[in-house]
């Protein structure tokens, strides 16, 4: 302070600044008691029952025969890691996870191009990309099912004109076809979704910026590559995030279309057979822990390594 | 930009939102189409899109009414198990809406509008639970609820619905929360209003719609939901529509009921065809909300 | 209708920062009363305080004869009009402004005439029925005060109510507000940063700086007699120029020479200081060839840098050296007013038929008499006039 017009600053009186602190304790503590409830539901559904999972995991437990109730340590691990099929199921999911969202990805952003460019019947298109998002999974799952059916189907006679297609090809009669028959099915029901969430990141890239773009010579590829998708990022990031692990756990689909024939067996799958078909909870609980852990691990690498910004993408800077 | 290449570009929008509205809309139509194929129809194979002999059969089955048109009364065993689902799922997706939805906008005003510590910690556990693998909680969950009664009942399904909806209504709620002009609320106390006016006549009408929107997304996730619907049920009694669906597997296990299944399908899009007609802008909103700031 | 009287008011916040401290305003009853200062200065803490929406840390604040520190904002009886307006989006023009009304329980009929009373008041009849989102900024700051003159308020307090309209909105909103004031002649509290309306709308403007009151008096008074260093930067456009300055005698010696101050008695405590900074307004100077003036002033020769010619005026700018000393104290000096860091350099307003080009050598003529004299050190005006400076709290007293 370099001024003369210092006023005597009198000694901080104590029991004033108590009241400040009182009112953000008081605050505090109002916050705590909102959350609360949520916190204690989420934690009482979602915690507790994990740590019985991981509790059950070390037995040898089969509820058709309880009193064989048996403690076997890390056995179901060391049963389920040695498996062939949990690591095909694995694989299998994996790919789901792969091709549907670099498939979505891009028919999302296309379709996100063309809303955002559409200056007709907006409604329209919005309605018609929220059905996709709204219907039942399992309604898909049939409506595809349907759709590559041997008998009742369409793709057949309508794509029989490409050569590897015939009257008679049975796309739930081998893995490649079923796999395919899966994923379109999960790909048409989810590519809205991302398709909207790319919007939302596509209308936050400023027009002036891709005009200067334009101006300093860029083509349309250029301003796409070099300016629109850079400003893109983070809502590519928060869009590819939701996807993947929401492509992992599928599971909707494939109990629908072929209920894991083919060896079209998917994570979710596995476990849900192991549980509920074959009441083996011991080994069905090693499989939910390792689910869940892999899942964890997925989110750490796709936050760590795309260094997604969820603060950032919400606006919160 | 030259006039030729911004005709391309009108034609380019014109031809992608056609492909849009071809992608989003054919296999709806290709389910209401199946649902009004026959059973001789569909038993003999039938490859045409359109029926060849529309006919109202499949819709009588399902929802039990009128005669068949080969004089017969529908089967009522059908309609009974389909419609006693309709009503577990609309129960069932109401009721864990309305609960998630309360918690979540009290948990969400707290953490759009005071400072407390944890704040993050609230946040990331819902984020985590967002991600979170529902299959692995059927193990567990069947163990418990059958220890605690709660199997094959309603209140069995409403609380896990209730828990992975509440993610996403807290989600959406705080930011649509953070956009609320707060300012309003000590401008309506100047005015007079003591804080409970302030509250009501003001904060909840700005507030309203955004506690819609997450409500409206909530009730999709319950309305969708099929892992737990199937595994924490076993009997009609409390099956919802998915689950119900995919145990249907009509008479002959060697000839899927297509027309039926389509039907069925048909009539639980219904409500959801309804819900984003009336209020689809209120949807993306919420759907990118949550997500990213639009 | 009542007086405001704010009695060593401090304003502490849980860190322990004083973003009000011990400031101390009598409003007198329909006084139009500015606080004003940079960002940060704890205007609108000061505000807000006394509407009610920050607790008061110590000091008193009454209304009429009321302690109302501990009050409710509802039960102070003020309205306010907020800077981003707060009008409710969900309520119509008339529904916005019979807010208050109808929190109040009044009927319908009297709610009915006070706000088209109201809406008369402000040329508002038309948009009743329109949402605050289809309304122009002008219009929705017109609806803020109509919200708070529809209420037999005791007081009204405005928080920086024009800074978000464009240039010509906001001048003809000022008058508008100046002549509602004048006309309801009821007591007014305005937060500004705007010096422009701090000069034309108040009675008296209280200059504020992190929380302390720096000067409390008539816009004239300020303009004239600035209180410190602070002041004087704040209060003008553009503002007053600052100079390495030594006084011997009557003699006070420039960069770019020595002037002469004919009243020397106003230097009696500038003298003998070593190193002051000089004050001088750029209306002070003008163009020696065509200046015309006689009594008293100077005259130097300088090599004009820029010229900006406008019609009636012209600005020109001449760079100077400054020792450090100097530099650094105006260099904090620009922080305070939120300003870029100066270059050293004079503004100074000349006549429009000036013909003093770039680059050239220009004499110029100096009205040494309007000179004021600060210490480096401290900021203090050592040229004050105590007499027509309203109060500057902590200042020195002179006899």
């Amino acid at each position: 302070m370099t001024t003369t017009a210092q006023a005597p600053v009198g000694a901080p009186v104590p029991a004033k600044k108590a009241v400040a602190s009182d009112r953000s304790s008081a605050e505090n503590k109002l916050g705590i008691r909102l959350v609360a409830p949520a916190v204690v539901v989420m934690l009482l559904v979602t915690a507790w029952p994990m740590i019985q999972a991981l509790y059950l995991s070390l037995f040898r437990y089969r509820l058709t025969t309880p009193d064989e109730k048996e403690f076997v340590g890390i056995g179901n691990y060391a049963t389920v890691l040695g498996d062939g099929l949990f690591w095909k199921d694995t694989v299998n999911t994996v790919i789901i996870m792969v091709v549907t969202v670099a498939v979505e990805l891009v028919i999302g952003f296309v379709f996100a191009m063309v809303m955002h460019k559409v200056i007709f019947a907006r409604g329209a298109i919005r309605t018609s990309i929220l059905i996709p998002y709204g219907i039942i999974t399992v309604v898909s799952a049939f409506a595809w099912q349907f759709t590559f059916s041997l008998n009742n189907g369409w793709v057949n006679s309508w794509f029989s004109w490409l050569p590897w297609i015939s009257d008679n090809t049975n796309w739930f009669g081998d893995h490649w076809p079923a796999m395919f028959a899966i994923m379109v099915s999960e790909i048409w029901k989810t590519t809205p979704f991302m398709s909207l969430l790319l919007l939302a990141g596509l209308s936050q890239v400023s027009e002036d910026m891709l005009e200067a773009a334009q101006v300093d010579g860029a083509t349309w590829w250029q301003r796409l590559f070099k300016v629109i998708l850079p400003n893109m990022r983070a809502a590519i990031m928060v869009a590819v995030l939701f996807r993947a692990l929401d492509a992992f756990r599928i599971f909707d689909n494939i109990f629908v279309m072929t209920r894991g024939a083919q060896d079209t067996e998917s994570s979710s799958f596995l476990t849900y057979r192991q549980v509920i078909e074959q009441f083996q909870l011991g080994l069905g609980s090693a499989l939910s822990v390792l689910l869940f852990l892999t899942v964890l691990l997925l989110a750490f690498l796709i936050v760590k390594l795309f260094r997604v910004d969820l603060a950032q993408a919400r606006g919160e800077g | 930009m030259s006039s030729k290449s911004r005709a391309g570009s009108l034609a380019g929008t014109s031809v992608g939102f056609v492909v849009i509205l071809v992608w989003c809309l054919l296999p709806v139509a290709w389910i209401i189409s199946l649902s009004f194929k026959s059973a001789a129809e569909t038993g003999a194979g039938s490859p045409h899109f359109l029926p060849q002999d529309a006919t109202l059969d499949n819709y009588k089955t399902i929802l039990g009414f009128g005669t068949l048109s080969d004089g017969s009364t529908p089967d009522p065993t059908v309609s009974d198990a389909f419609l006693r689902a309709l009503l577990n799922s609309f129960g069932v997706a109401l009721i864990a809406t309305a609960l998630s939805v309360v918690f979540a906008t009290l948990a969400a005003y707290a953490i759009a509008r005071l400072e407390f510590r944890g704040k993050r910690l609230v946040l990331s556990l819902a984020l985590a639970i967002a991600m979170f693998p529902v299959v692995s909680l059927v193990g567990p969950l069947f163990d418990m609820w059958r220890t605690f009664h709660l199997f094959n009942t309603w209140p069995g399904l409403i609380i896990p619905y209730m828990t992975f909806t509440l993610p996403l209504a807290i989600w959406t709620l705080s930011a649509f929360f953070r956009e609320i002009p707060w300012e309003m609320e000590q401008a309506a106390q100047v005015d007079g209003a003591t804080s409970w006016q302030a509250f009501r006549k003001v904060i909840v009408p700005l507030a309203a719609p955004g506690v819609f929107t997450a409500a409206i997304l909530t009730f999709f996730f319950a309305w969708n939901e099929f892992v737990l619907a199937i595994s924490l049920t076993s009997t009609t009694s409390s099956r919802t529509v998915p689950a119900q669906m995919s145990f249907f597997v009509g008479a002959d296990p060697f000839n899927p009921p297509y027309g039926q299944l389509a039907t069925a399908s048909v009539v639980v899009t219904v409500p959801i065809i309804v819900i984003v007609l009336l209020f689809q802008r209120k949807i993306v909103a919420g759907l990118t909300s949550g997500a990213v700031k639009g | 209708m009542a007086s405001i009287t704010i009695n060593h008011l401090v304003k502490k916040y849980g860190d322990g920062f004083p973003a009000v401290n011990d400031v101390s305003i009598d409003i007198a009853d329909g006084e139009f009363m500015i606080l004003v200062g940079p960002s940060g200065c704890g205007k609108s803490t000061l505000l807000r305080m006394i509407v009610g929406l920050e607790d008061i840390t110590s000091g008193d604040l009454k209304i009429g004869d009321r302690r109302v520190n501990d009050l409710a904002p509802r039960d102070r009886n003020l309205a306010m009009v907020f800077q981003n307006y707060a009008l409710y989006p969900h309520l119509t023009v008339y529904e916005n402004i019979a807010f208050p009304l109808r929190l109040a329980k009044m009927d319908n009929a009297e709610v009915d005439r006070l706000v088209k009373d109201a809406a008369s008041t402000l040329e508002l009849e038309e948009h009743l029925q329109r949402k605050p989102g289809n309304l122009s900024g002008g219009q929705r700051q017109r609806v803020a005060m109509g919200r708070a003159i529809v209420r037999q308020a005791d007081a009204f307090l405005f928080d920086e109510p024009l800074s978000n309209l464009d240039a010509k909105l906001r001048g003809q909103m000022r008058t508008e507000i100046a002549r509602l004031q004048k006309r309801l002649g009821i007591t007014t509290v305005y937060v500004t940063h705007d010096q422009t309306e701090a000069m034309t709308l108040g009675d008296r403007v209280a200059v504020l700086k992190r929380g302390v009151l720096q000067q409390l008096a008539t816009p004239r008074e300020l303009y004239e007699n600035p209180g410190n260093l602070f002041v004087a930067g704040f209060i003008g456009s553009p503002p007053m120029n600052f100079l390495p300055a030594e006084v011997s005698g009557n003699q006070v010696k420039l960069p770019f020479g020595t002037v002469e101050l004919p009243d020397s008695s106003r230097l009696a405590r500038a003298a003998d200081r070593g190193l002051l900074i000089a004050g001088i307004r750029p209306e002070h100077f003008e163009d020696a060839t065509i200046a015309g003036k006689s009594g008293s002033g100077s005259t130097f020769r300088a090599t004009v840098d820029v010229v900006e010619w406008l019609g009636n005026e012209t600005y020109a700018y001449l760079p100077f050296e400054a020792p450090p000393e100097v530099a650094a104290q105006l260099q904090q000096l620009e922080k305070d007013l939120d300003g870029e860091a100066m270059r050293t350099q004079l503004v100074i307003n000349l006549d429009g038929a000036s013909r003093i080009t770039e680059g050239s050598e220009a004499e110029i003529w100096i009205d040494a008499s309007k000179m004021h004299l600060f210490d480096p050190s401290t900021g203090e005006n050592l040229t004050v006039d105590h007499d027509n400076a309203g109060e500057i709290p902590g200042a020195v007293a002179t006899v």
